[in-house]
């Protein structure tokens, strides 16, 4: 399929774009699903690196949980 | 209903239009917490009432002439003929099949279906314009754009005979043109036309953050929606019909879902891509706004409306790309147009349903380059 819908549908199986890049498609979904959590870990630990660097002190966190009583 | 079979098929597809009609409820009712969420305490009514009155007034006026509007305005008219009055005459409001009918169980299912489309293309300009314009004008945009604009447009690029899928081989399965783009294109010119809220840039044109009073209304009321987007998707689609029935080229027996074009899909595909799309949407929309709740939820709805255009067909792996392209370009462009325009887009209505909708449509062109838009002989490709 793709360029005419004159079939029977008994004997048509999959419709999809792009058919017989599976593999392709597969690897490179898995890269963006890896470079998500690099992107994701290098910011997490970018911004606890700020807030460590701001409150990070005895006394900062002391002041913090004085601020924030459970 | 000449036969069981018969039977069975009709009030199956009535049921499932049915169903389809109840979950579609739930997409106004985030809708309405959304808009709540976001607005500051002393509007909190006026912006609920806003969006709840729309759905009289569509509902009536959609019976009035919106239905009608989609069965006859297939041509344009004039573009590629005449109007259709009698293939639009069942569906007057003066028509014995809008009423009780024994004779005919799928008209008044397949209304309502469209009505809750209806109610959605209105909601999204409710949401961009809060906190800044008359109920009575709001009211009457409503109207144009849930009872006249969305459904015109429906009859040009919904309707297998629609003047753009005929001519221009428009392929739009789930609507991210003829009610996203739509919706949030109204949205962008009400909003030229109100300009922004007061205070919400300061002297030198910096924008300035009305953050929404609560953040938890705002997010369940965007899971909502998504619950409610299944309806959509299912009521997008016809459940269950024969070649003979589709009257196109297809050939043999075998009976199949099809899309509003009547072009076969399956339920399994599009909902394997529904979450595909929202996965894409939700992980890029995480990293671009650094995990800000507001633009991820709504990235995740963004990534859907972004492969609606094609998610009868995609590969699942597209139409996760595809999301996460379309929150992407949507993100940039809602900044970019603010900082530069000055447009306050309050809940980022023109950005999700605007942008990506439109974006869905340019990707689904190239992608799906070489598919027949319709089942029907001589449509482009």
């Amino acid at each position: 399929m793709g360029s005419t819908w004159a079939v029977d549908l008994a004997n048509t199986g999959a419709v999809y774009p792009w058919q017989g890049y599976e593999l392709i498609m597969v690897i490179v979904a898995v890269a963006l699903w890896i470079l998500w959590h690099i992107i994701q870990l290098r910011e997490e630990k970018a911004e606890f690196a700020e807030d460590i660097q701001k409150y990070g002190s005895k006394e900062g966190i002391k002041k913090a949980l004085d601020e924030h009583p459970v | 209903m000449g036969n069981n079979l018969d039977a069975l098929t009709t009030v199956f597809t009535e049921f499932y239009y049915w169903v389809t009609v109840v979950f579609m409820f739930l997409i106004h009712v985030g809708f309405c917490m959304y808009e709540v969420g976001v607005s500051r305490k002393r509007n909190h009514m006026h912006t609920l009432m806003k969006n709840t009155m729309l759905i009289p007034l569509v509902t009536i006026t959609f019976f009035f002439f919106g239905w009608w509007i989609y069965w006859a305005f297939p041509n344009g008219p004039f573009i590629t003929g005449p109007l259709l009055s009698e293939a639009a005459a069942p569906n007057s409001p003066v028509s014995p099949t809008m009423a009780t009918n024994l004779g005919d169980r799928i008209t008044g299912v397949f209304w309502a279906a469209f009505l809750l489309f209806s109610w959605t293309a209105a909601s999204i300009v409710s949401g961009a314009v809060i906190e800044r314009i008359r109920s009575g004008a709001f009211w009457i945009i409503a109207v144009m754009i849930g009872s006249v604009t969305w459904i015109i447009d429906a009859a040009w690029g919904w309707h297998p005979e629609g003047w753009m899928v005929k001519l221009l081989g428009y392929h739009d399965a789930y609507a991210s043109g003829v009610i996203h783009a739509i919706a949030g294109g109204t949205a962008l010119g009400v909003l030229v036309v109100l300009g922004p809220r007061l205070g919400r840039f300061m002297a030198d044109g910096t924008p300035r953050a009305f953050v929404p009073h609560n953040p938890w209304m705002v997010t369940i009321g965007l899971f909502l929606i998504y619950t409610g987007f299944w309806g959509f998707y299912a009521a997008c689609n016809v459940p269950i019909i024969s070649p003979e029935a589709i009257g196109g080229q297809i050939t043999g027996e075998t009976w199949t879902a099809t899309t509003i074009y009547l072009t076969p899909t399956t339920l399994g595909a599009i909902t394997v891509n529904f979450l595909m799309s929202l996965s894409g949407g939700l992980m890029v929309a995480y990293l671009i706004s650094k995990g800000d709740a507001f633009w991820t939820y709504s990235g995740g709805l963004a990534g859907i409306i972004t492969a609606s255009a094609g998610n009868d067909l995609y590969h699942p792996i597209q139409a996760f790309v595809i999301g996460g392209v379309g929150i992407w370009i949507a993100y940039k462009l809602h900044y970019w147009v603010e900082r530069t325009f000055k447009i306050d887009d309050a809940v980022g209505s023109v950005a999700v349903h605007g942008y990506a909708g439109f974006i869905g449509l340019v990707i689904a062109g190239f992608v799906l380059w070489g598919y027949p838009s319709s089942p029907f002989e001589a449509t482009p490709q």
